[in-house]
């Protein structure tokens, strides 16, 4: 493959290396062991359910339901755990209850074609205060002891953690680049109607790809509880921004068929860094977001100087002939 | 028989584009489909490669009825077929484009990107192309993208190939080149539906003919035993419909001018023309002859590269539609439910929708304005509708051009451009249209009506301009003209009559 295919990445991965030199220029204590493995755990969760954001996205839809599906799948950890469930038992489970929650969305979106910022900015609303109905806001306590890092230790556990992160990452940027499935995705994101005629239903890629965003964030949500002793009812607030702003920053078309795996986990490393480094650099932290909107609006722009408007698309929409 | 299609029909809005046509396909032939703009030779092939589904009629291959053909059950049973508008990815790589219309494998399959690549490397060298397999297909140039799609079609091993105007952007080597290997896969059996616009092409590699005309398929020849003006002649013996109420009106002075317009992206290469008020000036033409291109290009919504337009003998700068109103032109254009009209919006709102800016009162909207001029102009059209606050929607195709027309003539242009005014409207709808438009003319408006069908442009203009791969081919006096004439222009003939 060209280099010129991966200059979106490319620009991401500079503007990261530059965060980097400059924190080791300014605050050398943020490349702690101990700082770097928080900054790892903090961003785990982002990271898969940015990985299965990046899938939807490149089929040219959108899911913003991930943090309110985090919030439930959280609680299910929780409960699960509290019913009696054994703890390797609780992973499978709560993937389940994710895989459920986006499959949802994928019927509306994929089979009944609705568009899908809306159908799961309705989901978003329904899981979260359907969340906060059932638990009347309480959190989820009384744990059994081995619900904390699966009962391997906090050492052991990060471990594990980041080891599954790591393999779901390597997994997926496989599949999408050697199997037909992988490509399916891309081919309908580029070009629906093209995809349809070489045999490949956008409705069904869609579906697919919502239920494994929900897989992930189930995966995401329950790695992520077992890292407290107890379980919030509120959390992954501001989840889908975040997978969101990585994967476009990371480099991936907003309108589909284009994007890589390898430009979501820089676009997560920038945005999750950008807060620590500012700490460590003395800036006031409430920067962060607006920073963190900078950034996403520098790629949104680059991506259109990248690409000049007449060559959006090889051939006219609208009035031709 | 290999492949049969019988009695096909098919209706789009309740107009008939196939009406009972039969068709025939011999293995081992090249079988040509002719005939004029929207004669059907497109939704046939549609139907037959599963791209469309048939209202009424039957599929054979091989003998055996197809039921519930799609595009992925006529690939399986070996139908390939080719459209006149690439449908590429533009952001997948030239290898990736072939192989997912070849590949077979299931979703879990594994790809072989090496095997992809010199595939394509093959199939592309046996077309003659020298395109990069990895570079991406939206950045090729549109003849390599239509190599692109020939290659893959041959990759199908098909024994059915179906090619919409291949070579309608290819070069006389690439032509040559895909004459050879439709040759070569002739001989190997494959029968290959062929259609085109370049008669000449015929002799060259069909085998058969049939013409298509309104529907249906009016004869079907050995390509020996006919020739090129027979063929014309079947392509427009259309019968004409209605009796156009030809004015005679006063030609006024010089109200649009044209001068040397080129674009390259819209493949329009230096275009004179002049309209005078009160005349009615046809731009007739293929599709894709660049007629839509340079409408666009008049009401700004694309920009000449090169020449001069002039409005009353004055030049002006058009770089927006706005522009081109202000300067008192007015565009309907060809899709009317698409930009046309807003269908999900009011009789009233959409007649004022171009000329918002002359309803203020004391800077605020003036709705009793707006509802007066929807109003007239309901009533001098004779727009049926149950009030002027009904949804389009809900309104017949006739009625809701008389809305598009509305829309803008409330702008009070004195330049209209008309494209396609009667396209898809019933014969009652269409007479009420035309008349209309010959009374605008009547009162000194300068008109240009792009048109595809020859009886309008025959009937209702001044002076029919007809144009060809994107320069005006010729322009002939309204009066005298003949279909075959215009026909004869259209395909890329000579100049014959200047006026």
């Amino acid at each position: 493959m060209r280099l010129g295919a991966y200059k979106r990445e490319a620009s991401a991965l500079i503007a990261y290396l530059i965060l980097l030199v400059a924190m080791a220029v300014i605050a050398p204590a943020f490349f702690s062991p101990g700082n770097l493995r928080d900054l790892a755990m903090n961003n785990a969760a982002v990271l898969l359910v940015a990985i299965g954001m990046t899938l939807v996205i490149l089929t040219g839809e959108i899911d913003i339901s991930v943090g309110s599906q985090f919030a439930v799948c959280t609680v299910a950890a929780g409960w699960f755990a509290k019913a009696g469930v054994p703890i390797l038992l609780v992973l499978p489970l709560v993937i389940v209850t994710g895989s459920l929650l986006g499959g949802v969305g994928g019927v509306f979106v994929g089979r009944f074609r609705l568009p899908s910022i809306v159908v799961t900015l309705a989901l978003m609303v329904t899981w979260r205060d359907g969340l906060r109905w059932i638990t009347e806001g309480a959190w989820v306590q009384n744990l059994p002891a081995d619900f904390q890092w699966f009962g391997f230790g906090q050492a052991a556990g990060q471990f594990v953690i980041l080891a599954v992160v790591l393999i779901v990452l390597l997994i997926s940027a496989w599949a999408m680049n050697n199997l037909n499935a992988g490509r399916a995705i891309y081919a309908v994101g580029s070009d629906a109607e093209a995809a349809r005629l070489a045999g490949i239903e956008k409705q069904t890629v869609v579906s697919v790809v919502f239920l494994l965003l929900g897989a992930l964030v189930g995966l995401a949500a329950a790695l992520n509880a077992a890292r407290f002793s107890i379980v919030p009812s509120n959390a992954g607030m501001g989840l889908e921004l975040k997978a969101i702003a990585a994967v476009v920053v990371g480099g991936t078309a907003i309108t589909g068929g284009r994007g890589t795996l390898a430009g979501t986990l820089i676009g997560v490393a920038l945005l999750g860094t950008i807060g620590t480094a500012l700490t460590f650099a003395g800036i006031n932290p409430f920067w962060e977001k607006a920073i963190q909107g900078a950034i996403i609006l520098i790629a949104l722009v680059s991506e259109v100087a990248l690409r000049p408007l007449d060559r959006l698309r090889p051939r006219q929409v609208g009035i031709s002939g | 028989m290999l492949l049969r299609a019988i009695d096909i029909s098919k209706s789009y809005d309740g107009v008939h584009a196939l009406k009972r046509a039969t068709f025939e396909l011999r293995a081992g032939e090249v079988h040509a489909l002719v005939g004029e703009n929207g004669a059907g030779k497109t939704t046939l092939i549609k139907i037959v490669s599963g791209a469309v589904t048939a209202d009424d009629g039957r599929l054979e291959l091989d003998g055996a009825v197809v039921v519930d053909n799609s595009p992925a059950r006529a690939k399986a049973s070996g139908v390939t077929a080719i459209y006149q508008e690439p449908s590429l990815f533009p952001e997948l790589t030239v290898a990736e484009n072939i192989a997912l219309g070849l590949e077979r494998g299931g979703f879990w399959s594994r790809v072989n990107w090496k095997k992809r690549r010199e595939r394509a490397s093959s199939l592309l060298a046996e077309v003659g192309a020298k395109i990069d397999v990895n570079a991406e297909a939206g950045e090729l140039t549109m003849p390599e993208q239509q190599l692109v799609e020939i290659a893959r079609a041959i990759g199908a091993n098909s024994r059915v190939l179906i090619m919409d105007e291949p070579t309608a952007s290819l070069s006389k080597e690439e032509t040559e080149n895909l004459y050879r290997v439709i040759g070569k896969l002739r001989e190997q059996g494959v029968g290959i539906i062929y259609i085109t616009h370049r008669l000449e092409e015929l002799s060259v590699i069909a085998d058969r003919v049939s013409v298509l005309r309104d529907g249906q398929v009016v004869g079907t020849y050995n390509m020996a035993e006919t020739n090129r003006q027979e063929l014309i002649r079947l392509m427009v013996g259309r019968e004409l419909s209605t009796i156009f109420p030809k004015r005679e009106v006063e030609r006024g002075e010089v109200a649009l001018e044209l001068r040397g317009i080129t674009r390259g992206a819209s493949g329009l290469t230096d275009i004179d023309l002049t309209i005078h008020r009160g005349e009615i000036v046809a731009l007739a033409g293929l599709v894709g002859a660049g007629r839509t291109e340079l409408a666009r290009i008049i009401f700004g919504l694309d920009h000449a590269t090169s020449g001069e337009i002039r409005v009353h003998g004055a030049a002006v700068r058009i770089h927006t539609p706005a522009d081109a109103i202000n300067c008192g032109i007015a565009y309907v254009p060809e899709d009317r439910r698409r930009q046309g009209v807003i269908l999900e919006m009011p009789v009233g709102a959409n007649i004022t929708l171009a000329s918002l800016r002359k309803l203020k009162r004391f800077g605020w909207f003036d709705f009793q304005r707006e509802k007066r001029i929807a109003a007239e102009y309901v009533q001098r059209f004779a727009i049926k509708t149950p009030s002027i606050f009904s949804q389009v929607s809900t309104l017949s195709g006739g009625n809701q051009q008389k809305v598009a027309l509305s829309r803008w003539l409330a702008t009070k242009p004195s330049i209209l451009i008309l494209d396609e005014p009667s396209q898809g409207i019933d014969v009652g709808a269409k007479a009420e249209i035309h008349s209309l438009i010959g009374d605008l003319a009547s009162a000194g408006m300068a008109i240009l009506m792009i048109s595809s069908d020859l009886p309008e442009v025959l009937g209702m203009s001044n002076r029919i301009a007809v144009m060809h791969a994107g320069r005006i081919a010729g322009i002939v006096d309204g009066a005298g003209a003949t279909q075959q004439q215009i026909i004869a222009l259209a395909l890329g003939g000579r100049s014959q009559t200047a006026a």
